[in-house]
């Protein structure tokens, strides 16, 4: 971005392969699974793309703990391989080896797996009918994961606002489709990609309006250089302000705060519920580090601009999340508002602004990444005769047919809450205290009493597995999966538990993440 | 100038403590027990039903032993070097946020952990027999040994978060064991408000430890309370109104006391331990832990002390109405707990005399609810006193161990009471005459309300239903009972022997004499010749005169706390209307706006998908529209701070 066109001298760019190692073995896989599914026999495809999904997220994994205490900016300026990227980047990564298991599960549905053989074929078609028969697998969903995932771990790396629209717009459109990809109860899917599609477009077209607006003012996409910019030019300020808050718009988008929350609440539904799980913790990891990014690296100067607005949307968030989680009948809608509140609670270490709240966001966003993906597994179990039983009523006395998976859920639902002891009570400690000695404290105090209303419906399905009579007739169940779902739950249970009672691993190694480089 | 406080002894308590050695290192031991004796019978299931409730017993029994091995051995130690801490395992260290998960054991803690596992273990033995005919008896002693452990990591934490955990860990038993007979309407309607109540309460300690931590940088026990005096008088004061919160929550004071009425719905031996003896008590301890906080906040003290005020006088109005004889006890101990909360107000002059009650009131109101609970077992499960009466003729070790509760808590010497509310009226009096003569209008309250009950219960003529063959109960239940009903006569009497509590606790909560204006024998004979009067009019109204077995219409004031005094209405118009409308609001928004307007097309289209299609369409218009709106305000909101 540097040199005008006049100087005529070309740089070749230079790459740090090894830095840039994670991002680029997922999307080096994605490449090679997209030639799977054009080349391989079909009946062989599921196999590869398992082997290739798998050892692909353990490689980009292990290449993060590789390069661990890397503070560079690369790729000419666009990546910045630092603490928070890297704790970003492997979180996104173990979250998202959790959804694959839950998302190559077979055994649950009688009639294959949680996606639609076809998603061309009309719902209701005789198409449809004659591909389930066939046993088809869809198995494009894994190139399309992984090119999410890809993007995931680009977006809260990216160091200039170009970078990270690429990152955003690459996360998000695999997205869509897979949420489309539900095998039962097609149309409520395919109406839940669409709605996500029009909407996610809507807001990405905020975002790039946001970051013209900047390029106008700072004369450069860079964060860092717009830091600069606006410690050396205080005039043309309604400029930064407008697009601070379409570029905040993109990303509240993204994190499903309110008023940008009501496609949650329907996609969540809609969406194949592995795929759900999926979104739901990575995405958010996704977009709260690109937004902590912003907010600290680029706007940190102009923070007492930005931090009210934030404030009212944190509060809103929280109220609102909580409150119509309270009245929902819907397992997935109710799991939906709740991460609605969760991400209220979450924007409390952004709007913290120090390092306490950079560490404590990132450590919330672990703990309710794994409790999310596990809560949902959960939910792809609960069965009856049309697919998943999602209304709460159906629920009732699950403590006495499935004890082991009640109390799993119970376990998330007691992270959800933040009740001590588990991983959800570290994470809002991490925050809340970041917030207050940050000088949020209404917000905190916002946040406390919505996280105390909030243990009420999360309380009120624990009494209704345990306590309540099981409804008469036996038309629901509980399926016992194969080990994929079984080992996903184990590990979410696992790490829940871990985080919970010694929350000191977590929060050192997002504590030794240190801040943002510029 | 009191021989207790020198010119220039810091009158607050040392927080100071040794690491754990020799028989000290046991103290986890206490909580461990029980635990394992929860796990046992909630994870083991039916397979424990035939023997499930002994071990809860032994377990409880076995902490008890642990608790007084460790008393004896500390009382070995010189006072100011009673208090030991146990370090467990690190919790969370984290740069400057270092939570130790450890536990302390002093003279503070000490008594509580008497008092928890030796009430506690009676009323496991008590209940044996009480729950003996309940399918579900070990789960009853599975969430009640669940309840001790708890309890005890509460008051053994060595600081405010492990503290909390022991604080949620004792609602959530509470919340379990009022919804015991949970297909009971009432107990399960009981166990929701308890446990959304107890969360209000809950948020008021959450914002403490919060404030903690940005104050002082920690929130361990001698991390905020050695450095407390030199805090900042705003600081100290929010924590001490959100500590105050926390326990009003706890200890149903006002204006969160409503859930402890409708909590008599469980089990009595659970309304006796922990709704009488145990953990409505946490608050006081709650405020005496943080004395230091409360000594250098004023303003939170006064605070404490008009709502120990309010609560004492309105937990008194409400038992004189009651019928009901679990809630009218309920109504007493909200109101005794209101002269606990008061003393903690009170500061040095208080805090030892609030324990002091606290560990009589544990006594003598475990005795009644044990007793009052013993006259339902012999009455059906009946617990309206208009249909008890002359209970007295079949009832007779009942009565004689009700009597001693009942003359403990009026206060009349010797009795256990007598040492300890009298205490508590001089130091109120100590501190302005306002106040003394409030916690005296209280006493005198009591002894009409407690007359009447007994009055109720035990004198008068029968009323006894039918079908009703009273009798006494079984000695299981009995011999528990008198073991309470001879420490409700002579413990108060021992434990202020040769100033024995006050010297026991002063190093831990700290100390100053009480100094009246005029003569204490004043202030003790007219406070005994007050409740004389008092129960002598309970008694004529009550056992002289027939009693109706239908409740009269009564005055205003008889109506209004037969209501609570309203307290349910008032909860009901300030929280519970507006909730419910919003939930509608709610409901409706979701039903009408939400899934769009489509509900006379829905039917016109039939079928889920064509609904959900249409559904849809209307929705990403809207959602977009909001967006817009949010987007737009957004922007306006950072135009106008720029501004």
């Amino acid at each position: 971005m540097s040199s005008l066109l006049a100087a005529a001298s070309f740089e070749t760019p230079t790459l740090e392969y090894g830095q840039l190692a994670p991002m680029l073995i997922i999307f080096g896989v994605a490449v090679v699974s997209l030639l799977v599914e054009a080349f391989a026999p079909r009946e062989w495809r599921r196999g590869i793309q398992l082997v290739l999904v798998f050892a692909g997220l353990a490689a980009s994994f292990a290449a993060v703990v590789m390069i661990r205490g890397t503070q560079h900016i690369a790729a000419m300026g666009s990546v910045a391989v630092d603490g928070p990227t890297l704790f970003m980047q492997g979180s996104i990564l173990v979250l998202a080896f959790i959804a694959a298991l839950v998302m190559a599960e077979r055994q649950v549905d009688p009639l294959g797996d949680a996606f639609a053989p076809r998603a061309s074929a009309l719902p209701g078609s005789a198409d449809e009918l004659a591909f389930t028969q066939l046993g088809w697998l869809q198995t494009e969903v894994w190139p399309l994961f992984l090119f999410s995932v890809g993007g995931m771990l680009l977006f809260p790396a990216s160091a200039d606002l170009l970078t990270m629209f690429v990152a955003l717009e690459v996360l998000s459109l695999p997205l869509y489709i897979m949420a489309g990809l539900a095998r039962r109860r097609r149309l409520l899917s395919q109406e839940a990609a669409l709605k996500y599609f029009v909407l996610g477009a809507f807001s990405s077209a905020f975002f790039l309006y946001g970051m013209a607006l900047f390029y106008g003012y700072a004369g450069s996409v860079d964060l860092s250089a717009i830091s600069d910019a606006l410690t050396a030019n205080a005039s043309s300020m309604w400029l930064v302000v407008t697009a601070t808050a379409l570029v905040s718009v993109g990303l509240l988008f993204k994190i499903g705060a309110v008023p940008f929350h009501q496609w949650t609440p329907d996609v969540y539904q809609g969406s194949p519920t592995p795929i759900t799980g999926f979104m739901a913790a990575c995405t958010k990891v996704a977009a709260f580090g690109a937004l902590l990014r912003i907010m600290y690296v680029a706007l940190g100067g102009i923070r007492w601009d930005w931090r009210p607005m934030m404030y009212v949307v944190a509060a809103l968030t929280m109220i609102v999340g909580t409150l119509f989680a309270l009245t929902q009948t819907d397992i997935k809608r109710m799991l939906a508002y709740s991460s609605i509140a969760q991400a209220g609670f979450m924007l409390v270490g952004v709007i913290a602004t120090n390092q306490a709240g950079l560490s404590g966001t990132m450590v919330y966003l672990v703990a309710y990444g794994i409790a999310t993906i596990g809560a949902f597994a959960i939910v792809t179990l609960v069965r009856d005769s049309t697919g998943e039983a999602s209304h709460l009523s159906q629920w009732a006395g699950l403590g006495r047919k499935a004890p082991i998976v009640a109390s799993a859920f119970a376990l998330f639902l007691l992270a959800f809450a933040g009740i001590p002891l588990t991983s959800g009570f570290t994470g809002k400690f991490a925050v809340f205290t970041a917030g207050i000695a940050g000088g949020a404290t209404p917000v905190v105090i916002i946040g406390l009493i919505a996280s105390a209303v909030a243990a009420f419906f999360y309380v009120r399905v624990i009494v209704l597995m345990f306590f309540n009579e099981p409804i008469a007739d036996d038309s629901v169940s509980v399926v016992v999966p194969s080990g994929f779902t079984t080992l996903a739950i184990t590990i979410s249970v696992g790490l829940t538990l871990v985080i919970g009672l010694v929350p000191q691993l977590i929060l050192d190694l997002a504590n030794q993440a240190g801040l943002f480089i510029r | 100038m009191s021989p207790f406080s020198g010119a220039l002894a810091p009158a607050a308590g040392e927080i100071s403590a040794a690491a754990a050695t020799g028989t000290f290192t046991q103290m986890w031991l206490l909580i461990a027990l029980p635990l394992l004796g929860a796990a046992i019978l909630l994870l083991l299931g039916r397979r424990t039903n035939a023997w499930g409730h002994w071990v809860g017993v032994l377990m409880s029994l076995g902490s008890f032993a642990i608790a007084v091995s460790i008393f004896l051995k500390m009382m070995q130690e010189s006072g100011g070097n009673r208090a030991f801490t146990q370090h467990l395992f690190q919790w969370i260290s984290v740069g400057s946020f270092q939570v130790p998960f450890d536990l302390r054991i002093d003279q503070l803690s000490m008594v509580f952990v008497l008092l928890i596992t030796g009430v506690g273990t009676l009323i496991h033995i008590y209940s044996v027999s009480y729950m003996s005919h309940d399918r579900e008896r070990r789960r009853f002693f599975g969430y009640l040994n669940l309840f001790v452990a708890a309890m005890l990591l509460l008051v053994l934490a060595d600081n405010y978060l492990v503290l909390y955990v022991g604080w949620e860990g004792v609602g959530l038993a509470s919340y379990l064991l009022i919804g015991f007979w949970f297909y009971k309407e009432t107990a399960a309607v009981a166990a929701k408000k308890a446990f959304v109540v107890n969360r209000v309460g809950d948020v008021g300690l959450s914002v403490a430890v919060m404030l903690m931590f940005v104050t002082f940088g920690s929130v361990t026990f001698e991390g905020v309370l050695a450095s407390a005096p030199k805090a900042s008088q705003t600081s100290l004061t929010l924590i001490g109104l959100a500590l105050l919160l926390a326990a009003c929550g706890k200890s149903a004071q006002f204006p969160l006391q409503s859930w402890l009425l409708d909590a008599m719905e469980g089990p009595t031996p659970v309304s006796a331990l922990i709704h009488a003896a145990t953990m409505v008590t946490a608050g006081v301890y709650l405020i005496a832990r943080s004395n230091a906080i409360f000594n250098a906040a004023p303003t939170a003290q006064t605070a404490v002390i008009i709502i120990g005020a309010i609560t004492l006088i309105m937990g008194a109005i409400i038992g004189c109405a009651k019928d009901d004889i679990k809630k009218a006890l309920a109504g007493s101990t909200m109101s005794q707990i209101g002269y606990m909360v008061l003393a903690a107000g009170l500061g040095p002059i208080g805090y030892v005399f609030a324990i002091f009650h606290l560990l009589t009131h544990g006594f003598f109101k475990a005795t009644m609810f044990l007793g009052a609970g013993s006259v339902m077992h012999g009455m059906n499960d009946q617990v309206n006193m208009r249909r008890f009466g002359a209970l007295r003729t079949v009832m007779v070790v009942t009565t004689v161990t009700f009597f001693a509760g009942y003359l403990a808590i009026l206060g009349i010497p010797p009795f256990a009471g007598f040492y300890s509310k009298d205490k508590i009226i001089e130091s109120a009096f100590a501190h302005s005459t306002l106040v003394g003569l409030v916690t005296l209008v209280g006493a005198a309250i009591t002894a009409f309300y407690m007359t009447r009950l007994v009055a109720m219960t035990f004198l008068g003529k029968a009323r006894w239903p039918d079908d009703a063959h009273p009798h006494e109960s079984p000695a299981m239940m009995m011999i528990p009972v008198s073991i309470l009903a001879v420490l409700s006569t002579v413990s108060g009497f021992l434990l202020l022997h040769n100033n024995w509590i006050v010297n026991w606790l002063e190093p831990v909560v700290g100390f100053e004499e009480p100094v009246l204006g005029f003569n204490v024998n004043i202030l003790q004979y007219g406070t005994l010749a007050i409740v004389l009067i008092s129960a002598a009019l309970g008694y004529v109204l009550y056992a002289r005169r027939p009693v109706p077995q239908v409740a009269p219409v009564g005055s205003l004031l008889t109506q209004a706390a037969r209501a609570d005094l309203y307290g349910d209405a008032v909860n009901e118009a300030v929280f519970m209307r507006p909730g419910q409308y919003l939930t509608r609001f709610l409901v409706w928004f979701d039903n009408k706006v939400v899934d769009g307007a489509v509900n006379g097309s829905a039917a016109l289209l039939g079928g889920l998908s064509g609904r959900a299609r249409r559904t849809q369409n209307g929705f990403a218009r809207s959602y977009a529209l909001t967006m817009l709106g949010g987007a737009a305000l957004v922007i306006v909101a950072l135009v106008l701070v720029r501004l």
